[in-house]
């Protein structure tokens, strides 16, 4: 692990030494997010999401923890206890709506992260395990934020557990049944509402598990970086702390700025305002959509209006989760060996042709279920897939890449003999 | 924390050694901390009592029908509370004891309300571990002293709800209270 010019954690004082040979706990972190952990000296901005979603993560699991001592699951009492929370808790207010746009903040940080990894293709070999880890934790995070929607217990709380827990009835032979099994009746009710918070409880942590092994699996090649030439010599890179611990620091406060903006002056922008009416199971609100994050995926499964061969409501369901699915293969469809979409003329393109089509997803999601937003859904959605399984497959066939820099430190000063600090150190290829 | 180990960053040192960096790092990390210390503010608050709960913090009661030897068993914030109209026998045996000798010294006028010295208002929690005393009801054990008795580790109050006998370290907890007309009022 790590490069061979890591810095070793020395313990100074008789305290740490002690600590060190029982359990070194503080040589895991010193190498993990302190000096001990060497990254490329290039980092972008765009290196900053990952430190991010790992303090979404903490935040939500605070917030969260505190809402459950004042919130009850149960369908009779749920909805003013979470009215309770607001007026009588004291600042339960601010609890819940920082969970409720830490939420949100959680989603946008990991669309950012994930959409750097499509840019500079940080799934490419070694680094294939990390993107698999990251693609099951975005998994379980809509899993967690569909079921925590739930726990309000409002109308769209109610109306959103019966379409998804729906999507499952898609199913042949089994679906029916699966979906009863999953609500623990034939709509949703207080046995759905006790299973969900018992997994929005347990599923945060099981992401914390995960984003333990995500950053495992990173720390074995080390940090990807904007050039996607790896590391060969120290000159190449920097100790994370002080230098990224800066840059994630500086990074943490301007995303807090805009966190607390909207935790402050506007909780509810986010938000729908039919939650605010407690849920009736003999009522439909008039325009049901899901918070914004699942939107692409929404929009992609309402794209499915025609049956052919098997039903439309099946093609819906398999498209929306084979839309995530075959994110899990593009170590293996994008075979190009430039890791870095800057040296990727071509494939530069049509990555930003991928931001706009899945922006216009995200904007379909939200509109209602017709037409022209039904076609513009079919002809975004049919991109979509393009994209993934044709489109990039082909690019790295036929792409002629732009040289890349011999090495980072090249990269950033224009020759890599002005700062080779140490030119014995053995380059690790 | 924020210490540089960067000994190449020699640029600009002050005639004291201090640079400018060690400022910004130091206000910074500063800045950030004092920010955190907030945060915890409201996490710790959360879990005080929500309004709510304050909002049960009085009890009214009408204690025009209660004649002498009778109690009535109340709640007050959630814990039961023991009125009690003392018979005269109950008050002479309450102002015979010698307040020297008890554990938690105090006379009956001093644990009553002047013009209503008839009427004990205590809470119905034992000071020793918190269980509810016996002798409020009818036919309840009233101890030894003839006022309450906690069953739980034997604690015997007399009839002023005193602490005479066990293991509890004083007498019964008075609250707050005031008394108009017929009213009484705790809290």
């Amino acid at each position: 692990m790590s490069f061979p010019w890591a810095k070793h954690y020395e313990p100074t004082n008789p305290v740490a030494k002690f600590f060190d040979e029982k359990l070194p706990l503080p040589r895991l972190v010193y190498n993990a997010v302190g000096a001990g952990y060497p990254v490329p000296r290039n980092l972008s901005y765009m290196w900053n999401f990952g430190v991010l979603a790992g303090f979404c993560l903490m935040l939500q699991i605070v917030t969260g923890v505190v809402l459950a001592m004042h919130y009850a699951a149960n369908d009779a009492v749920a909805f003013s206890s979470v009215e309770h929370i607001m007026r009588d808790v004291n600042w339960g207010w601010a609890m819940r709506y920082a969970h409720a746009n830490g939420a949100s903040a959680f989603f946008v940080v990991i669309y950012l992260h994930i959409f750097r990894g499509f840019f500079y293709s940080s799934y490419k070999a070694p680094r294939e395990m990390i993107w698999l880890i990251g693609v099951v934790i975005f998994l379980l995070m809509m899993a967690t934020a569909f079921m925590g929607y739930v726990l309000p217990w409002g109308q769209m709380s109610f109306w959103g557990a019966k379409v998804i827990t729906g999507l499952f009835g898609a199913i042949p032979l089994v679906g029916e049944s699966l979906q009863v099994w999953l609500l623990g009746g034939y709509a949703p009710d207080n046995a759905a509402l006790n299973r969900f918070f018992s997994l929005h409880f347990l599923l945060p942590f099981v992401i914390a598990g995960c984003v333990i092994l995500h950053i495992w699996a990173l720390h074995i090649p080390g940090s990807s970086n904007p050039t996607g030439v790896e590391v060969k010599s120290e000159s190449d890179t920097v100790p994370f702390h002080p230098y990224y611990t800066a840059k994630d620091g500086f990074g943490l406060g301007v995303f807090l700025l805009v966190y607390c903006a909207f935790l402050f002056f506007m909780p509810n922008a986010l938000g729908h305002p039919d939650n605010y009416i407690p849920a009736n199971p003999l009522s439909t609100p008039a325009h049901i959509v899901p918070e914004w994050y699942f939107w692409p995926f929404y929009a992609i499964l309402r794209a499915f209006t025609f049956d052919f061969i098997l039903p439309a409501k099946l093609w819906g369901v398999l498209a929306m989760f084979a839309a995530i699915l075959v994110w899990f293969f593009l170590p293996w469809l994008d075979k190009s060996p430039v890791r870095s979409g800057s040296y990727r003329p071509l494939f530069r393109i049509f990555f930003w042709v991928l931001v706009v089509d899945m922006l216009i997803l995200f904007w379909l999601g939200g509109a209602a279920a017709e037409e022209p937003y039904v076609m513009f859904s079919q002809l975004a959605t049919a991109y979509y897939f393009l994209h993934f399984l044709v489109i990039l497959p082909i690019i790295s066939s036929i792409e002629k890449p732009k040289p890349l820099p011999f090495s980072i430190t090249e990269a950033v000063l224009g020759s890599d003999e002005k700062s080779v600090m140490d030119n014995k150190s053995e380059p690790t290829a | 924390m924020a210490t540089t180990t960067d000994t190449a960053n020699t640029e600009v040192v002050a005639e004291d050694g201090v640079r400018r960096r060690d400022f910004i790092e130091i206000a910074a990390v500063s800045a950030a901390g004092v920010g955190g210390l907030f945060t915890v503010l409201p996490l710790v608050s959360q879990m005080a009592p929500s309004k709510d709960v304050l909002a049960e913090s009085t009890t009214e009661l009408d204690i025009s029908a209660l004649e002498p030897g009778q109690s009535i068993k109340a709640v007050f914030r959630k814990q039961p509370v023991f009125v009690r109209n003392l018979t005269p026998r109950e008050i002479e045996a309450a102002d015979a004891v010698d307040v020297g000798d008890l554990r938690d010294p105090q006379t009956l006028a001093e644990r009553t309300q002047e013009g209503h010295e008839n009427i004990l208002v205590v809470m119905g929690v034992c000071t020793h571990l918190g269980c509810v005393p016996l002798g409020a009801a009818e036919g309840e054990n009233k101890g030894e002293y003839g006022g309450y008795f906690c069953p739980c580790h034997g604690s015997h109050y007399d009839t002023a709800a005193r602490i005479r006998k066990g293991p509890a370290p004083t007498n019964l907890e008075v609250p707050d209270y005031t008394i108009t007309d017929t009213t009484l009022v705790i809290g």
